[in-house]
């Protein structure tokens, strides 16, 4: 029987948002679990651009994106959340009760009474590189990640990208592939120089070859690749290719929440702007994934939808229970749950 | 103001007056000009606001810094006069500056 984790609240999204979600639930008691397909939390803030400046958090005339990211931890610590990362929400249905089940990617399920879809541009998924015609080969030649190194024993590896996933698996792979072809478009890397000289060294002893270019086209039929075309400094070259590993970054997509049975506005999920929740009650949703009139992509505004939705998501975990709007920095009892009292 | 011409993927121009200072994406999202998505705003984390450069002018517009050949990695169809825009900053010596659009971002 699978393991059921079961929380108040089940965060959708470990972006700036969603942590500070954390803290305004938090304050009316409700115990958080957050789900991120990144490694780590911070979403955007740290995956894209984690070094810049934000100029428009309020009380911070300057402040790095991954410095907000640190900051919010530290807010939100007092309430200790859960995460859940390098997974994608899978499914969601409703139960009896009128919770929720959720269940990732991999199969871990969650139960919580109230859902909140803080996904930003949606879930970080492979980009597809730019090369005509590689839909038919994909999942069945062409894969963006490995799963079992096995599935590529003696296969005729192309290899491309120039950042760490794509020379890790070069040299990870080169034991077990029939051949290996690393694919970048020109010969400086983004990936770790000890990588890149590792990489140097076995195309020195003929173990794999590396070509600077782009890949142009593919040849194969019925999903299996038989060689690559690359379009180089010296021109065209056709190297053989079963098995290809594209590494091109990251692109943002909304994923399975789509399926949810949620309204959609051209891939937002609409919310009114009392409670911020969706067509569906119990499920909320918060910044930049949301859509109402007037509404602006900024942090600072999903840091007000959050404030709100908190107090509908504690009626729905508290039904009849009285809320009182407290200052923090007036409440006995809200610095007590913040750990400041006395 | 300081000159600069779009060149749409199917021929459009688009010629508009840019502040100095602003960077050229920037001016391709004012003035909708099609195929400049810069999904990620101009942080320079995306390579979707990827132009060619006209040839007269790569030498004055000058060449990409290590960050952005890294996000040019992610580029369709990259050329040696290929450019992010929103990494190109306008001013007075531009005046004039020509660029092409491609034919897809990624």
């Amino acid at each position: 029987m699978t393991d059921i984790t079961r929380t108040d609240v089940l965060i959708v999204g470990a972006g700036p948002v969603g942590l500070f979600a954390v803290f305004e639930l938090g304050l009316f008691d409700m115990k958080c679990h957050l789900i991120d397909i990144l490694d780590r939390p911070g979403g955007q803030c740290a995956e894209l651009y984690p070094e810049k400046p934000i100029y428009d958090i309020p009380g911070w005339p300057s402040i790095s994106a991954q410095g907000l990211v640190d900051k919010l931890l530290e807010q939100i610590a007092p309430f200790k959340p859960d995460f859940t990362y390098n997974r994608m929400v899978s499914s969601l249905e409703k139960l009896e009760d009128g919770s929720f089940r959720v269940t990732t990617d991999e199969n871990e399920v969650f139960e919580a009474k109230v859902v909140v879809i803080a996904a930003g541009g949606g879930s970080f998924q492979p980009k597809r590189p730019p090369i005509p015609g590689i839909e038919p080969y994909e999942g069945k030649s062409v894969f963006y990640s490995v799963r079992r190194m096995e599935d590529f024993r003696d296969h005729d590896l192309v290899i491309v990208g120039g950042g760490d996933s794509a020379l890790d698996w070069t040299l990870n792979l080169q034991p077990v592939a029939k051949s290996v072809t690393l694919v970048h478009r020109r010969p400086e890397f983004r990936a770790a120089p000890d990588s890149v000289n590792k990489m140097y060294a076995m195309q020195e002893m003929k173990q794999l070859e590396f070509q600077v270019g782009q890949v142009t086209g593919l040849t194969g039929a019925d999903g299996q690749l038989s060689s690559a075309t690359i379009k180089g400094p010296d021109g065209d070259v056709e190297v053989p290719c079963t098995r290809m590993l594209p590494f091109f970054g990251l692109t943002m997509k909304l994923g399975p929440i789509a399926e949810w049975g949620l309204n959609l506005h051209e891939n937002l999920i609409p919310v009114d702007t009392e409670k911020f929740q969706t067509s569906v009650p119990g499920i909320f949703a918060v910044g930049d994934i949301n859509w109402y009139p007037g509404k602006l992509k900024l942090i600072l505004s999903g840091f007000h939808e959050v404030a709100l939705m908190a107090q509908a998501a504690k009626r729905i975990i508290s039904p009849g229970e009285r809320i009182v709007f407290q200052y923090t920095t007036s409440s006995t009892s809200l610095q007590k749950k913040l750990g400041v009292s006395g | 103001m300081t000159k600069l011409t779009f060149i749409a993927h199917d021929g459009t121009h688009f010629d508009m007056d840019a502040e100095n200072g602003s960077t050229v994406m920037e001016n391709a999202i004012r003035n909708a000009v099609p195929g400049i998505e810069a999904e990620c705003g101009g942080a320079c984390a995306c390579a979707t606001c990827h132009v060619y450069v006209d040839e007269a002018w790569t030498a004055e517009v000058g060449e990409p810094e290590a960050m952005e050949e890294d996000m040019l990695d992610f580029a369709y169809d990259v050329q040696p006069n290929s450019r992010l825009s929103c990494q190109i900053k306008v001013r007075d010596s531009l005046d004039g500056l020509v660029v092409r659009v491609p034919a897809r971002q990624g």
